[in-house]
């Protein structure tokens, strides 16, 4: 079925549980929320994307984020020009994005390296400048692409259905609101397809290829292969992959912001993936969930609550620990992530997934020599 | 050609900064081959020497006086400066030139921050993939940003010029122009001629010294440099110092021109990588040559005449000149063959 | 002038290389015929590299031409020239050394049968099973094996060699192109080498190698060119090299063993 390995169905099958059953499993740990599970569900996407591109190639593009962006404004302009059906606005969002990619691809390619980086960053850089100043007509500057009520939706005008009654129109699909739940389920069926194609890309013989282009791109040319179009594509598939979760983001909510092509935001998704773990499936998706998870959470906490936590504490010591711990959350939170990519690039090389594997292989070896005594091996 | 002349001047002494900040960066990639994130950091760590400075030197005894009461009918406050109480004049001057003075604190500051960085965490990723040096550093970078938030806060903090350098000087009269022709302010000019100053030491540095002749040579190439026996720990140790110290001197004098916030690192950060890519990974004339450059370009491109011809040119001249140089000429301006370009 | 005579795969025709004012090669003219092995032997810094970098497409010749089957191979770009069925083993190997073993063999496969470029996404690798079996049939043969699933980057240097020689072979190049394939390897692998590149001589394939080993061109050369200071001073039979004066004067008056 779906010719994927066995293995590869069972990670499917897996991974489609686990992000189904959000609401249930993400209940103790206070996210079980659909505003947050779609940031999940839509920033794993994102990082799934980005992982085609840097975790195959090697090529460490800074510029995602004006994918995401573009998306973004493609689905708001879809909802105030065509419809406000989610189809189209996903179909087109993909699509122009793609092209943009193509574009931004094309000259960037050309270069490797840090200076493909620098190329990707200063696409991505105008694109967020441009935005704010001269685009103003197409991206509304600094207030961003926002819905209106006269709007003229041509498509929904044709088909005779027009906004109700009272407030802005709301994104549909097939004439189903998708807002709370149904959007996380939008968002996590969407998120499970994401995580199928990218499983295929990396079992068929183009995933080989990009990997035989991060591995040794000159046997790569003199083995026959024009590597150049193979980087294009891996390119251009992630940057679909960036515009599709740009327009998740306008979808669960209708507006559009120059910010989301920020160079901040491309700087995110390389943390994600590779906090997660570069070139593995699963590893983007961690990396997404885990940042967006201390994101909103600890940026959530506040003193209030942090001085009822240790209220069972002597007096000062409570004032001392409050005063120390409330420096790494609210406003501080950035503070902790900082920490935590120091902390795990200095202990967990490779990411988190590499760090479990590692840490699997150690278990498997304990239980191998039941008296205790841990085997030395010499490293490979 | 006066309006070309203004222009080029505001663009040199912005081009000065960026040529600082991309000279330390390229200094550790080419002797440490380290990619470091966190070097705008310490270019931002420097403006706050300069705020930290101005906040010791200004702390005041305060002292009710009884005998006077203000006209509301409260007793007056008599604030202080305790350098004043303690140096009398010499305190109020200490206190005006608050500024420059905090070089002296700024230089074993960032020195021991320099060190302990390179001592602590940067050296321990020597071998380790570019990618990982990255991430480190870039979260190395909001460790430290974050960490002058909770002291300084989140609002710039505005930094004055010293009162004799306020105003700007008529310097199209030094070359025989009319007076008000062309005039820059002054402290914009010892900005563009304390950035000179120092790339000028940095290079008689490498030039004239052995220690700087190991270093030109392990930017050429490093493993023969190792061969040799040369203890390359300390001195890497001392480089990344170095480049910590004219980072940190870049950011205090660069206060009175733009008020330092704490993630002003990363704003320049970015900019500089571009500067560092343009000029040519490890090559630091290119680095200075493209600083200078792109602060030039940058000052042009915001003219009213530019920006009506090519709307919005302003906001991106830099990326868009870094595009084109890179298109153009594969390594920059002046890089080598094979540095990070796998 | 320019125009391959039926039995003649590769002809160099005129071939001259400056290097600034350097003279690399002059006036090289040099015909494989098809099915032969023909090895370019000659003293370090006659040339050798340089030649096979011109016939590659590596290096643009100053002047001459290179014609593979009728096709003018100047200026064509790498993947073009291995597509039209030229292989190339490097004298330090390039393989895929974060692929693992049996990826790498099969990666050759897939450029062959699928050509410079294409995206499918419905076949995964290991439903390709007829490219996989071949796959590991060769590594069946170079004693690889065993060693399939791990990544190629842990082979010894001899092992890596074998490989590159494998990813070639599997292509089924109509001229395979060795740069000294058993430089570095001892006596007992060079002996293994010498054995597979016997085996593979029976297909048919035409086989252009630069070596030093004198070993090793002749148990395996039909026909051997001597290079020296950029020019082509010998060509003919193993025997007819042997008793070369001209020959024997280049590699410094020594005998050649």
């Amino acid at each position: 079925m779906f010719s994927l390995s066995r293995k590869d169905l069972a990670a499917l099958a897996v991974f489609a549980a686990v992000v189904l059953t959000m609401p249930i499993w993400l209940a103790p740990f206070g996210a079980a929320y659909p505003g947050l599970m779609q940031k999940f569900a839509i920033y794993a996407i994102f990082a799934i994307g980005f992982n085609i591109l840097f975790g195959l190639t090697g090529y460490l593009s800074f510029g995602h984020a004006a994918f995401l962006g573009v998306g973004s404004y493609t689905t708001v302009w879809s909802f105030k020009l065509l419809s406000m059906d989610i189809g189209p606005a996903m179909l087109f969002a993909i699509i122009v994005s793609g092209v943009f990619a193509l574009l931004i691809g094309y000259f960037s390619l050309r270069r490797t390296g840090i200076y493909f980086s620098i190329l990707t960053l200063a696409f991505a850089q105008m694109s967020y400048s441009l935005a704010y100043s001269v685009l103003t007509p197409i991206t509304n500057g600094e207030t961003g692409l926002l819905l209106a009520r006269d709007d003229p939706r041509h498509l929904d005008a044709l088909f005779g259905a027009q906004a109700t009654a009272a407030g802005l129109p709301q994104p549909t699909l097939f004439g189903m609101s998708v807002t709370g739940y149904t959007g996380f389920y939008l968002c996590a069926v969407i998120l499970i397809i994401a995580f199928y194609l990218s499983q295929k890309i990396f079992a068929s013989p183009f995933g080989m290829a990009l990997r035989g282009i991060k591995s040794n791109q000159t046997r790569m040319n003199y083995t026959g292969f024009n590597t150049r179009p193979y980087m294009l594509a891996a390119f251009v598939i992630s940057g679909m992959f960036a515009g599709l979760a740009g327009a998740l983001l306008s979808i669960t909510d209708p507006l559009a912001g120059a910010e989301r092509m920020k160079w901040t935001e491309s700087g995110n998704v390389v943390l994600m993936t590779i906090l997660g773990g570069v070139g593995t499936l699963f590893g983007p998706v961690i990396g997404a969930w885990l940042i967006k998870y201390f994101e909103n959470i600890f940026s959530a906490i506040n003193t209030n609550m942090l001085n009822g936590l240790f209220s069972f504490l002597p007096d000062g010591v409570q004032t001392f620990v409050v005063t120390v711990l409330s420096k790494f959350v609210g406003e501080g939170w950035h503070l902790t992530l900082g920490l935590m990519f120091v902390l795990i690039v200095v202990f967990l090389p490779g990411g988190l997934v590499e760090g479990f594997h590692r840490l699997m292989v150690r278990l498997k070896r304990q239980k191998a020599t039941p008296d205790g005594v841990t085997s030395v091996q010499p490293a490979e | 050609m006066n309006v070309f002349l203004a222009q080029l001047l505001n663009g040199l002494d912005k081009g000065g900064a960026y040529a600082l900040i991309a000279l330390g960066l390229t200094l550790v990639f080419g002797t440490l081959g380290v990619v470091n994130f966190a070097h705008g950091a310490l270019f931002m760590l420097g403006c706050f020497c300069a705020v930290t400075f101005r906040y010791l030197i200004t702390l005041e005894t305060v002292t009710i006086d009884p005998e006077k009461l203000s006209p509301w009918g409260s007793p007056v406050e008599v604030r202080t400066p305790l350098v004043q109480n303690w140096f009398g004049d010499f305190g109020a001057v200490l206190v005006d030139y608050s500024v420059p003075i905090s070089i002296l604190l700024a230089i074993p500051a960032m020195l021991i921050i320099g060190i302990a960085m390179e001592r602590g965490l940067i050296k321990h990723f020597y071998k380790r993939s570019h990618a990982e040096q990255i991430l480190v550093t870039f979260g190395l970078a909001i460790v430290l940003q974050e960490i002058v938030r909770s002291f300084f806060g989140a609002n710039p903090v505005p930094q004055p010029i010293p009162s004799d350098l306020r105003g700007a000087a008529d310097i199209g009269v030094w070359f025989g122009m009319a007076a008000h022709t062309l005039t820059y302010p002054w402290w914009r000019l010892i900005y563009l001629l304390f950035s000179a100053v120092v790339i000028g030491g940095v290079f008689a540095f490498l030039q004239f010294t052995t220690f700087g002749m190991v270093v030109r040579a392990g930017m050429a190439d490093r493993e023969t440099v190792g061969l040799m026996g040369i203890d390359i720990d300390r001195r890497f140790t001392i480089v990344f110092g170095l480049a910590a110290v004219v980072a940190g001197v870049a950011g205090v004098m660069y206060t009175p021109l733009l008020a330092p916030n704490y993630h002003l690192g990363m704003d320049f950060l970015v900019l500089s990588f571009v500067v560092v890519v343009v000029g040519g990974m490890g090559s630091l004339p290119g680095a200075v040559a493209a600083g200078f450059l792109l602060g030039i370009l940058q000052s042009f491109a915001s003219m009213t005449e530019v920006k009506s011809l090519i709307p919005g040119i302003d906001q991106v001249i830099i990326y868009l000149v870094a595009v084109v140089i890179l298109l153009v000429r594969p390594r920059g301006l002046m890089g080598r063959r094979g540095i990070m370009e796998n | 002038m320019i125009e391959a005579t039926p039995n003649i795969i590769l002809h160099a025709a005129d071939v001259h290389k400056n290097f600034g004012g350097l003279r690399a090669l002059s006036d090289i003219d040099l015909q494989i015929e098809e099915g032969k092995t023909h090895a370019i032997i000659g003293p370090n810094g006659a040339g050798k590299s340089t030649l096979l970098n011109v016939i590659i497409g590596r290096i643009p010749p100053s002047s001459g031409a290179v014609v593979f089957d009728g096709t003018v191979l100047t200026g064509k770009a790498p993947h073009e020239i291995n597509q039209l069925g030229i292989s190339r083993v490097f004298q330090t190997p390039e393989i895929f050394p974060d692929l693992p073993v049996l990826h790498n063999v099969m990666a050759p496969a897939f450029a062959r049968r699928d050509g410079a470029f294409r995206v499918n996404l419905l076949r995964s690798i290991d439903s390709e099973r007829q490219i996989r079996q071949e796959a590991e049939d060769i590594l069946d043969d170079i004693g690889l094996h065993g060693r399939r699933g791990d990544h190629a980057g842990s082979l010894s240097r001899g092992d890596k060699r074998r490989l590159e020689l494998a990813m070639c072979l599997i292509q089924r190049p109509r001229l395979l192109l060795l740069d000294e394939p058993t430089a570095g390897m001892s006596r007992h692998d060079t002996n293994t080498t010498i054995e597979l590149l016997r085996k593979i001589k029976s297909s048919g394939m035409t086989k252009v190698i630069i070596e030093h080993d004198m070993h090793v061109v002749f148990s395996l050369a039909d026909r051997i060119s001597v290079l020296a200071q950029g020019r082509i001073i010998a060509s003919g039979l193993p025997q007819e090299i042997k008793e070369d004066p001209r020959v024997q004067q280049a590699y410094l008056g020594g005998s050649v063993q």
